[in-house]
Order: C-alpha cells, then sequence, then structure tokens
C-alpha cells in the first residue's frame, strides 16, 4: 500500500506518496533531505529525532509520515532559517553546549519549546525538561547553562 | 559572529568552535546523512545463541523478500577478506582465535551476524532477515569468568586450550614483606559492571568499491581513519594507495569506534563484490549487541599501612572478562594491563603485586572505552585508601596529604614501573579543599545526619595516561601510528590551512590546532582551516586516542606552523632584501622583529609567490607549504594528574542517590583552550557517573543479554547529574615545545571512585559498605541490610 | 528497527473505525497517540496488517464537566493533565502524576486512552484511574459501556476490553472541596518506568480520613488498590502510629513476584517506604 501525504514542513507544501510504515523522521530526512533530524534509538527514549508538530515537540522516530497528514511540521533547519532561535544558537555556541554535535537538533527544538511554555525556567526545571535528551559528550550542564542564559536575556530584553 | 581578535597569544584563550557552528544551524555532516548514486542497504541476521554449532541455513525465502538484492552467507564474503587476530607481541603468550566476517560453522556470542541481507533499503533487509531459517545446536556458554578458569570449564572458542586470553603478574620484591609487617591491611572485593559506550550516533559506515578503478572508498564514523585505510588495504587485498577512509562528523566514540567489526568488513566485502555503495548503520538494538562493551572486571585487593599512615604495599588480582575473543587490532588485554599498573598511582607506595587474568566469555567482545581501565584502578585503589584512612582514623584528606608523591619529588617511578615526569598532586589536593569548601561541607554533613539525612563525601586523586609513544601499540606489532603529521599552507590570498591526522569528534581538535597554527603565523584562528579526517588529504598518523590529540597532535602542528613561518620569512627576506632573523608575523603580517612595524601583509606574500614568481630574485624558493611529523620522544607517556570529589546524599531508606554537586581540579598541563577543556572535563565525569550509578550490561546463564535496550540500559540524563566546578593547575610537560598534556579522558577516569567514597562516607553511620558498581538502590539497600 | 510492513487508514468516526477493525478479521491495531504502538512495531514484537488511526475522531476529545462527572476524551494528551483547568480543578491526581510520565514530547503525542487501554504494569494512570474511583467507557459493535476502574484491569496487559473496542472516555468524580491528593513514584530517572509508585486521593472530616483510595503501580502485573491499608486508615486519625500500622499491612495488599531486577521482597519495602512518605504528605495537606 502507498498513500498520498500533504504537510507543511518549514514553510513549504509537501506532497508526496509513502508507505504507511515510513516514520516522519525517515521520511524527513531521506525524503526531503532535512538531515539536521537524526535518528539515535527509534523508540522514544533519547530525543535525537524531534521535530516541532503543530509547535509541540515531539519524536520524529515515534511518528508515522502519514499521521503528520494535514500538519505542520518544523525542524531545526527551519527554526534557524526563520531566526527564532538565534539566541539560543549564539548562546549554545558560546558556551561550547554541544561537542559532536548529534544531539544539538534535539536540544534545541526541547529548549525552544521550554522557553516558549516557561520563561524563567531554573536550572532544576531545565534540566527537567531535558529529561528525554540524550547527551554522551557535554555531561549537560554547558546545555542547561546556554538556556539558561537564553531565558535571563530574553527576560532582559521584555523588561526594556 | 565577531571575528577573533587578532592577538598572539591565541593558546590558552577560551576560543569558540567554528565548527560547531553548522551542528547549530542544522548542518551537520554524519556517514547517515551521506547519498551515494546506487547505494545499497545492509541488515544481518545473527546468532541468537551465545554459543553453538551451525546446522542448518536457509536464505531461499530471503533471496525472493521484494527489494532484495543479495543475500551473503559466509561461504561468499569470508574468502574476500584474510582472517584477523587481536594480539600484540609485547603481551606474552597472549592468544586468541582468528575472525573473519561472518559466522560460518560456530556461533560465539549472541548477536554474531551469520548472514548479510543487502536490500534497496533498511526496512526491505530487515524484512528478508526474519524470512532467513538459521538452525543452531546449542553449546554450553562460557558466562562466568571465573569459572571459566576452571580445570573442567567450557571453552569459549574451538581452537583454544583454555579460556585464558591473557595472563600476567607484576610485583616487587619486597611486597609480601610490606604485607606481613603493616600495622593495618585492609581488603575488599569489587564487581564492576561492564558497559557499553552508547554513543548517539550509532556506527555507521559507506563502503564503495569502484571496480573500474579499483578504488575503496569508505565513509566512516570513526576515530581513525589511517588505521582503517591500513586495515581494509591488507585484508582485502587491495594497494594502500586505493583505499581512501574518510570520517566525517562523528557522533561520539569514545574509543569504541576505533575497533575492527564484523559488520564493517561485512560492508566492505560486499561493496567488493557488488561494486556499489554499501551502507550499514547499526541500529539502537544492534549497537547495544556487537559495540564492544568494556569494564567487566572483578577485582580482589588488599592494601598494606604502616602506623604513621604511610601505604606501603597494595596487592591486586584482576579478572577482566571479555568476549569469545580479543579485539583486533588493539586487543582485549589493554584494559586489564593498564588496571593493574594504574594502581596506586598517585602514591609513594614501595611494593606491590599485581595479578592479571582476561578471560575468554561467549558475549561479545570488549575493547578500549574512555579512560581504559584508570576508573577500575582509580577506584580499587581510593576506595581502600579510605578504608584505611578509617582504620587509622585519619581523614580522608589527610590520608592522602601524608601518601601523595610529594610535588617536589620528581621525577619519580612507581612501584609499577609508571615513570612520571612532574606532577601535581599535593598542589591540587589544597585547591581542591580550597574550592569544595571542605571543612563546611563536613559540618553540614554533620549537621544534616542529626535529621536523618545521609550526605557524603568522597575524594580521589588519579593520574591519567596521555600521549601515548609507540611502547603502546607499535612494539606489539599493531599498524597504530603513535606519530602525527601536519601540513601548513599559505594560501594566495594569505589564509591559512593546515590538514593533519588528529581527529575531530566534538572534543575540539580542530579548534585548538587553529589556535596553535595562529600563534605560529601570527593570524587570527579563524582564518585557519584545519582539514582532517581523510586519509588522501592529511598525512598518515594516530588520529585519536588514549588523549594524544592536544598533546601530540598540538605540537606537530606547532611545528609544522613554525616551518611554514621560517618560510614565509625567507621568502619575505627576499621579496625586502631583509635579513629574515629581523623579521616577525603578527596581525597577518610580516613585521620588523624589533620595532613591530609591519613591512608587507601575508595576503602580499601570498599574492607575489603565486601569481608573480617572476619577480623573485632567481633560485627563490616560493614555497608556502611546509609539512611536519612528530613523534613523542622523551617519557613513554605523559601523565596528567588531578583530584575528584564527590557530595551525594543517600536515601537510606530507597537506596536512591542524589549527586548534589562534583568538583575536578585538573593538571593537564599547558592548557590550549580552558573552555573545551572544561568540557571535556565535565563530559568524562558524567561518563564515570553513569559507571558508578546505572550503567551495567546484564546478562543470563545462557549468555543473553537481557538489558540491551536504551529502556533497560541506564544512560545518565540531564535530571540525575550534577553541576561540576573545575580549577586547573598547569604544570607543562618538558618533552614538548608546546607543553600540552591530554584531558580527554580525566573526568571519567576519577568520577566513580570519588562517587563511592562519597557513598561509603554516607553509610559509614551504618557500618554499610558497598564496592560494586553500578550502585544501584537495591545493593545500597542491601549493602544496609534492608533486605 | 524498522516496522515491518502494514495498511494504514485514518477514519473520521467510531463506526468507521470499529467496522474496519472487523473487516480486518481483528488483524488490525487501533493508532491514537502512537507512542506504545510505534515502538512495538520498531522492535518486531508485532507485525499487524492495519493501522486504523483513530486520534481524528472527535467523539474521543475534549474535556469536559457533564452530568456531575469529569469526562476526559481517550485522546487527551498527556500534556493536557498538567495544563487543561478542568483537570487541575477537578481531577487534580492526574496532573500530580502526569510530570512523571515518561518525557516532555512524549507527554505532546502519548494519550490517557492508550495508556489506559495498554495497561502496562509500570504505567501512572491506571492506577491514578483506580485512586480516583473513575470509570472507563469503552465502545464496541454492541455500543457502549462504562467500566469502574476497580474492574478494568485485570492482568499483565490485560483488561477488561474486548479485542475491537475502543477506549472513549474516562470519567473521573470531580474531587470535592477537602479532599486532597499525593502521587509519587520512586524510579532512577526521571520519566523511567518507576521501581515502584502509588497515587493517593482521601478527604479529611475534619482531622479523622473519610474516604481513601490508594493505588499501586508496578508493583505487579496490574495496578493494585491497598484494600486492606484504606480499610485500616478509614475513619482515624493520621499519625505517625497509624502510618506504620499501614505500612505493616501492606504487604498483605500487595504481592509482588520475584524479578530478576529486584526481590519481592526489596519490592514491598519500597512500597512500604512510599506509602509511609506519601501518607505523611496527606496529613500535612489537610490543614
Amino acid at each position: 500500500m502507498k498513500i498520498e501525504i500533504t504537510m507543511t514542513v518549514n514553510g513549504e507544501t509537501v506532497r508526496e506518496t509513502v508507505e504507511p510504515r515510513l516514520s516522519l523522521a525517515d521520511f524527513l530526512r531521506d525524503r526531503l533531505g532535512l538531515t539536521a533530524t537524526h535518528l539515535g534509538c527509534e523508540m522514544g527514549a533519547c530525543g535525537a529525532c524531534l521535530v516541532l508538530l503543530g509547535g509541540k515537540a515531539v519524536h520524529s522516530c515515534l511518528t508515522l509520515a502519514a499521521q503528520a497528514d494535514g500538519e505542520v511540521i518544523e525542524t531545526l533547519e527551519g527554526l534557524n532559517e526563520r531566526g527564532v532561535i538565534a539566541d539560543l544558537q549564539a548562546a549554545f555556541h558560546d558556551r561550547n553546549a554541544l561537542q559532536c554535535g548529534y544531539c544539538t537538533p534535539g536540544m534545541i527544538v526541547t529548549a525552544h519549546a521550554l522557553l516558549a511554555d516557561n520563561h524563567t525556567p531554573g536550572r532544576h526545571e531545565i534540566r527537567d525538561a531535558l529529561s528525554g535528551n540524550y547527551c554522551r559528550c557535554t555531561g549537560y550542564e554547558a546545555i542547561v547553562d546556554a538556556i539558561e542564559a537564553t531565558a535571563v536575556q530574553r527576560m532582559g530584553e521584555a523588561a526594556e | 559572529m565577531t571575528a577573533f581578535p587578532d592577538t598572539q597569544a591565541h593558546i590558552g584563550q577560551a576560543h569558540r568552535r567554528q565548527n560547531a557552528l553548522r551542528h547549530i544551524a542544522g548542518r551537520g555532516r554524519f556517514v547517515t546523512d551521506i547519498v551515494l548514486p546506487r547505494m545499497v542497504h545492509a541488515a544481518f541476521v545473527r546468532s541468537p545463541l551465545a554459543h553453538g554449532r551451525i546446522v542448518g541455513l536457509d536464505v531461499e525465502a530471503a533471496l525472493r523478500a521484494p527489494g532484495i538484492i543479495k543475500v551473503f552467507t559466509a561461504a561468499e564474503l569470508n574468502p574476500t577478506c584474510t582472517p584477523w587476530t587481536g594480539t600484540l607481541d609485547h603481551f606474552a603468550r597472549m592468544t586468541s582465535i582468528a575472525q573473519n566476517i561472518l559466522a560460518d560453522d560456530v556461533v560465539l556470542w549472541a548477536g554474531q551476524p551469520v548472514v548479510m541481507v543487502i536490500a534497496r533499503s533498511r526496512a526491505e533487509a530487515e524484512d528478508a532477515c526474519e524470512l532467513v531459517v538459521l538452525d543452531i545446536e546449542d553449546d554450553e556458554p562460557v558466562v562466568d569468568g571465573a569459572l571459566a578458569l576452571q580445570a573442567d570449564a567450557v571453552i569459549a572458542a574451538p581452537g583454544l586450550s583454555s579460556n585464558l586470553c591473557y595472563g600476567t603478574v607484576l610485583e616487587t620484591a619486597g611486597v609480601d614483606r610490606a604485607f606481613a609487617e603493616a600495622a593495618h591491611v585492609v581488603e575488599a572485593e569489587f564487581v564492576f559492571g561492564r558497559h557499553t559506550a552508547v554513543t548517539l550516533e550509532p556506527r555507521a559506515i559507506i563502503a564503495d568499491f569502484d571496480a573500474s578503478t579499483g578504488q575503496l572508498t569508505v565513509h566512516q564514523g570513526t576515530q581513525t581513519p589511517y588505521q582503517f585505510q591500513d586495515v581494509y588495504a591488507r585484508h582485502f587485498g587491495l594497494n594502500e594507495g586505493q583505499v581512501r577512509v574518510i570520517a566525517p562528523d562523528v557522533g561520539g566514540s569514545f574509543g569504541m569506534k576505533l575497533h575492527v567489526y564484523h559488520e564493517e568488513m561485512g560492508a566492505v566485502a560486499a561493496s567488493k563484490l557488488l561494486g556499489r555503495p554499501v551502507r550499514f548503520v547499526a541500529d539502537r538494538l544492534e549497537a547495544f549487541l556487537s559495540d564492544i562493551h568494556a569494564r567487566d572486571h572483578k577485582v580482589t585487593a588488599r592494601m598494606a599501612v604502616a602506623s604513621d599512615g604511610r601505604i606501603t604495599a597494595m596487592e591486586v588480582d584482576d579478572l577482566t572478562q571479555v568476549g569469545a575473543f580479543s579485539s583486533y587490532p588493539r586487543t582485549s588485554a589493554v584494559e586489564g594491563n593498564q588496571v593493574i599498573r594504574l594502581m596506586g598511582g598517585p602514591y609513594a607506595m614501595p611494593d606491590y603485586r599485581g595479578r592479571l587474568s582476561v578471560v575468554f566469555q561467549n558475549k561479545v567482545q570488549t575493547s578500549q572505552y574512555r579512560a581504559v581501565g584508570h576508573p577500575i584502578a582509580c577506584a580499587v585503589t581510593e576506595v581502600l585508601v579510605d578504608r584505611a584512612a578509617e582504620a587509622l582514623e585519619l581523614d580522608p584528606f589527610d590520608m592522602r596529604a601524608r601518601n601523595v608523591v610529594a610535588d617536589n619529588a620528581y621525577p619519580h617511578v612507581s612501584a609499577t614501573g609508571y615513570q612520571f615526569e612532574k606532577l601535581s598532586h599535593e598542589a591540587c589536593l589544597t585547591r581542591l579543599r580550597e574550592i569544595m569548601d571542605y571543612d563546611s561541607l563536613r559540618a553540614e554533613q554533620a549537621a544534616l545526619r542529626k535529621q536523618g539525612i545521609h550526605r557524603g563525601i568522597g575524594i580521589a586523586p588519579f593520574v591519567e595516561i596521555t600521549n601515548p609513544g609507540a611502547a603502546f601499540y607499535g612494539v606489539g606489532g599493531a599498524r597504530i601510528s603513535a606519530q602525527d603529521g601536519a601540513i601548513v599552507k599559505l594560501t594566495p590570498a594569505g589564509d591559512v590551512q593546515c590538514m593533519i591526522s588528529v581527529t575531530e569528534q566534538g572534543q575540539g581538535t580542530e579548534t585548538i590546532i587553529a589556535q596553535v597554527v595562529a600563534d605560529q603565523l601570527g593570524v587570527a584562528p579563524d582564518r585557519v582551516k584545519v582539514i582532517t579526517g581523510d586519509t588522501d588529504t592529511t598525512p598518515s598518523g594516530g588520529a585519536t586516542w588514549a588523549c594524544r590529540g592536544a598533546g601530540i597532535g598540538g605540537e606537530t602542528a606547532l611545528r609544522a606552523g613554525r616551518k611554514l613561518r621560517d618560510q614565509i620569512l625567507a621568502l619575505a627576506g627576499q621579496i625586502l632584501q631583509a635579513d629574515p632573523g629581523g623579521l616577525a608575523l603578527s596581525g597577518g603580517n610580516v613585521i620588523d622583529a624589533v620595532t613591530g612595524a609591519p613591512r608587507m601583509a601575508l595576503a602580499e606574500i601570498g599574492r607575489i609567490a603565486t601569481y608573480r614568481p617572476d619577480t623573485l630574485p632567481r633560485g627563490s624558493d616560493n614555497s608556502l607549504t611546509a609539512v611536519h611529523h612528530f613523534a613523542p620522544g622523551g617519557y613513554p607517556f605523559d601523565f596528567t594528574n588531578g583530584v575528584q570529589a564527590s557530595y551525594v546524599e543517600v536515601d537510606v531508606e530507597t537506596g536512591l542517590v542524589k549527586l548534589l554537586k562534583h568538583w575536578v581540579v585538573e593538571d593537564c598541563g599547558r592548557i590550549i583552550n580552558p573552555l573545551l577543556v572544561d568540557e571535556q572535563i565535565r563530559g568524562g565525569v558524567v561518563q564515570g557517573l553513569g559507571a558508578a550509578f546505572f550503567e551495567e550490561c546484564l546478562y543470563d546463564d545462557a549468555g543473553q543479554l537481557t538489558n540491551g535496550s536504551l529502556a533497560d540500559y541506564l544512560v545518565p540524563m540531564a535530571g540525575e547529574m550534577p553541576d561540576i566546578e573545575i580549577a586547573h593547575v598547569e604544570t607543562p610537560t618538558l618533552d614538548t615545545i608546546l607543553g600540552a598534556k591530554g584531558v580527554g579522558e580525566a573526568g571519567t577516569a576519577a568520577a566513580g571512585a570519588a562517587a563511592m567514597n562519597a557513598v561509603n562516607d554516607a553509610l559509614r553511620p551504618f557500618a554499610a559498605r558497598i564496592s560494586q558498581t553500578p550502585m544501584t538502590p537495591v545493593r545500597i539497600l542491601q549493602a544496609l541490610g534492608h533486605i | 528497527m524498522k516496522s515491518p510492513a502494514l495498511d494504514y487508514l485514518r477514519v473520521e468516526t467510531l463506526s468507521a473505525a470499529l467496522d474496519a477493525f472487523a473487516g480486518q478479521g481483528g488483524d488490525a491495531i487501533y493508532l491514537a497517540g502512537g507512542h506504545s504502538v510505534i515502538p512495538s512495531l520498531t522492535l518486531r514484537l508485532q507485525a499487524p496488517s492495519l493501522l486504523i488511526d483513530i486520534s481524528r475522531i472527535a467523539e474521543l476529545s475534549g474535556v469536559e464537566l457533564v452530568g456531575g462527572w469529569l469526562r476526559i476524551g481517550a485522546m487527551t494528551r498527556h500534556a493536557e493533565m498538567i495544563h487543561n483547568p478542568l483537570i487541575r480543578a477537578h481531577a487534580p491526581l492526574l496532573k500530580a502524576a502526569a510530570p512523571h510520565v515518561a518525557h516532555p514530547a512524549v507527554r505532546n503525542r502519548g494519550t490517557i486512552g492508550g495508556s489506559l487501554s495498554l495497561a502496562d504494569p509500570a504505567s501512572e494512570f491506571p492506577a491514578v484511574a483506580i485512586a480516583m474511583r473513575a470509570e472507563i467507557e469503552v465502545v464496541g459493535p454492541q455500543g457502549p459501556r462504562r467500566i469502574p476502574a476497580d474492574d478494568f484491569f485485570l492482568g499483565l496487559y490485560e483488561t477488561a476490553m474486548e479485542p475491537g473496542e475502543i477506549l472513549r472516555s474516562v470519567f473521573v468524580p470531580p474531587v470535592a472541596a477537602g479532599q486532597v491528593v499525593a502521587f509519587d513514584e520512586l524510579a532512577r530517572r526521571r520519566g523511567d518506568y518507576a521501581m515502584v509508585g502509588a497515587g493517593i486521593q482521601a478527604s479529611f472530616e475534619g482531622d479523622r480520613l473519610g474516604d481513601i483510595g490508594i493505588a499501586f503501580f508496578s508493583v505487579g502485573p496490574k495496578p493494585t488498590r491497598a484494600w486492606g491499608v484504606e480499610a485500616l486508615l478509614r475513619g482515624g486519625v493520621l499519625d505517625q502510629a497509624t502510618i506504620k500500622a499501614a505500612q505493616a499491612v501492606l504487604a498483605d495488599d500487595l504481592e509482588p513476584d520475584d524479578q530478576p531486577q529486584m526481590s519481592a521482597a526489596m519490592r514491598l519495602h519500597l512500597a512500604r517506604v512510599l506509602l509511609g512518605r506519601l501518607l505523611g504528605s496527606l496529613g500535612g495537606q489537610k490543614a
């Protein structure tokens, strides 16, 4: 069986024919060439595959492309091009909140979603929000620092 | 991004990583992101049993499945490759059976590849794997290292006369007397959980053999493309010059991606036979099943102390439990060998006996994984030191102070034969005590104990092997380089490129090399492009392992940079009709060395050399490309040292442990980039804490890995890890101009030891002790006698 | 870890879903949030020939007060349990439990209908449903029926649902004034399957406990109500002595098995510790 799906990905309408078993992660990576979204476990335990679906962070490895029919999807590439995470990206860079970079897209999606929901997260809340994002390289502290610094900076700008 | 300041002293600065920007923007390029024309996908049928004989294999149904291009068994694949055997000559009488790609007659571990299916997609390959009928007559597996050494034990692999892979004893003459005369002897038995690297990017390879040219190009997520260039050439009968290995972005390695695996060799073999790119990516289940494991040790140890608190001797018996064969080419014996030699490392302990037995089991192979042996040696040593302190009623800091090799007592040779150039244990201990405010923590601990809250403080000094020379592998006959090479060139417009044989996995290699080269040439680091990871475009060298990138790679880049500097100054001298000795490089210019006045821009030098060599004096050499290879001399390793501390709170009713804080004082010699050094330490610490509290590969009696998924093998996540405070002492090595030593594994070396001491410290009021990792709630409750 | 080949059908109504299931001879699986179904596919633990996507069925969504009950549609995502004002106000035990369920991104997709119908013994919401005295409404070819949570969870991944039935709503009696809740689980890491967990909902009449519902999870094949502990506590004061007495009788309510990772005795020990702490926190809330 093949089915036709239509969705918006990073602001562009996409119309493709897929096998039902194709995951959204594989669809984004292999069909659309959006390789920022990574596969780390294919069972929703590591967070490497996080994308925004309807504005919410979801595991693209646990979502079928078919389920995303009619949905609005945004990957790190889209967030990057829209410019909405520029301060978060700068903070990650400045604090060296990444090493190999494999977990980074998932981390940024989580951070972006967290800060949209909670403008003043404490370090404990940040660590809690990262509970589904595995990193083997950094030990997490630099990532927490970068997210905290971004939140503080945004609050400062909001106050001005 | 703002440009870097154009200063002379980039070494020592916390420059940000230019090569991190693309990851943050989603432009990382890992092997799994590469698509080649006509690329096909591989999956494997694996042995479901740990030990047995293949009695039936039917691939007919698989061959007819949709999308299937080929189904390979050992008969087709193995003859393309010469077998490999993971032994080294300097491990006397070490033995191991040879390996080839697919199992043909016997299976020796659950997960061993038996059939390789090639299909148009991974999904179709997996579908076809389910159609293969594999019949195995099972044999009793070897699953316990201690039992494996008994006379009547089942033998793990055919052709072996026993399950002993390698054994050795290291001892000093006075060790027995030291124990006989000791005022106190403390002892313990340790069990260390078997670990696996769990890199977020699994192993990935695309092997692309072009039959029309005989050229093999391999894209591989590995730390060491040069080793694999050699391995593929030799084992597949190709000239080295026909083999190109490219390591693009690598999503974590920690040593795991250094080793030869059946699946990767299978991808190369399949590509040779099919003449098209063959892609293999281990999924997460395969990663657990087939990545090298590590750290599966049982250690019995005792320590002799005099009445004044001096450690006079240690005796250690280490049982290293490996797989069914030794890994290739770095062997499965190095870890145990380091364990017995690192014991007592920080201490002026005169006598020692260490006995090592490396034992085969019907499990997946084991090999080097971050900090190789250090975490075990450090934990054994430091737990015993704490027990000795307890017996003598000495504070743990005081006990260390009485025993570490004094900072002014170098050079020093340890009881195990390690040579230390100059370490700083005393300075580090002093600094640690300061930054952790030890006395306040002790007061806090005492106050909270009265409220039934049980906190513990643990410390662990350590030494770490870095900058290894050829004594490590080369002398054993392995074609693993201990030297590196760098080509540095000035581009026509005055930028700089450095092609170097150390590699990048995110630790910051390319950034620190840029800083080192920038300092030699008087340019900003963002004008230095560092190219790594491709055997066609970089010199051959040791790449990344055992913390060598900064110390050895940095020195290589420094010397190559100085050679280019000399070329530039010579050419400038020709152009300016000046003495090169009176010129220098700064701010992107050739300057007057005395006055600092700019004489000409580097861009101008490049322009003339490239486009107008006709304007140069006759006989001028217009080369602006320099090469240098550097092999470490002097000490066999540049040891670093440091000390870590852990502050924990143990819930004595549930056994759950909260990690409140962690400290590291580290001396890694000259620091090239403090930001990158500290982040390496943090990552390493968390990896060590993961080992101490969460990680272990669990096997049943049938040799089945029972927790091989990310839901069941517990890796450390953000919520459970502490903030880590770091300070430094800097004792450069005099073996190099740069003076840098390595740091990549330091965090992992001692974090677990500090944590174990902290937990035991918390449990002290209950006379409960734990000497097994991971320190799970169940084990802590058992130590407390709740069950 | 690629799923086996299968067909997919997205339906808009319950009857279409039921028809599709029947039409496939039962060789079909309903797909809601997908966060239990899809891992089972990628792990190749099952290979149904048809996935029926029920996530767009209007009847399965919504949170509303109706007929004196709080009706929570089966498609309500775990994240909703934290943010929805009706749930916060009327089913606070759900709100207390939800942050413990997996991880933020899983909570954006996982549904309460999925959680209850899967009946994973380590899952939070089945125990919460029991402690809240919820009723679970399922719909099959014969029409809808409501099953009290006490009667819904029968065994390891086994519920009172017949093959093909779809869980439509969870009906929760809104908490009364003066009712307090307590929830916690003991887990190695945030979001992990718990070593042991429990939810409690109780009312105080002055100093004395009125009705109390205590349900444990990760203690056996199914969520388990601590009937004996409830009976002991009902009508009495909650103090150190009664908490100790409650811990002492817990072993009669819970019968965990020995597992490779943890003995029954150890699990019971942890359950006792957890019970003591939750009861203690209840006591702290009553004023």
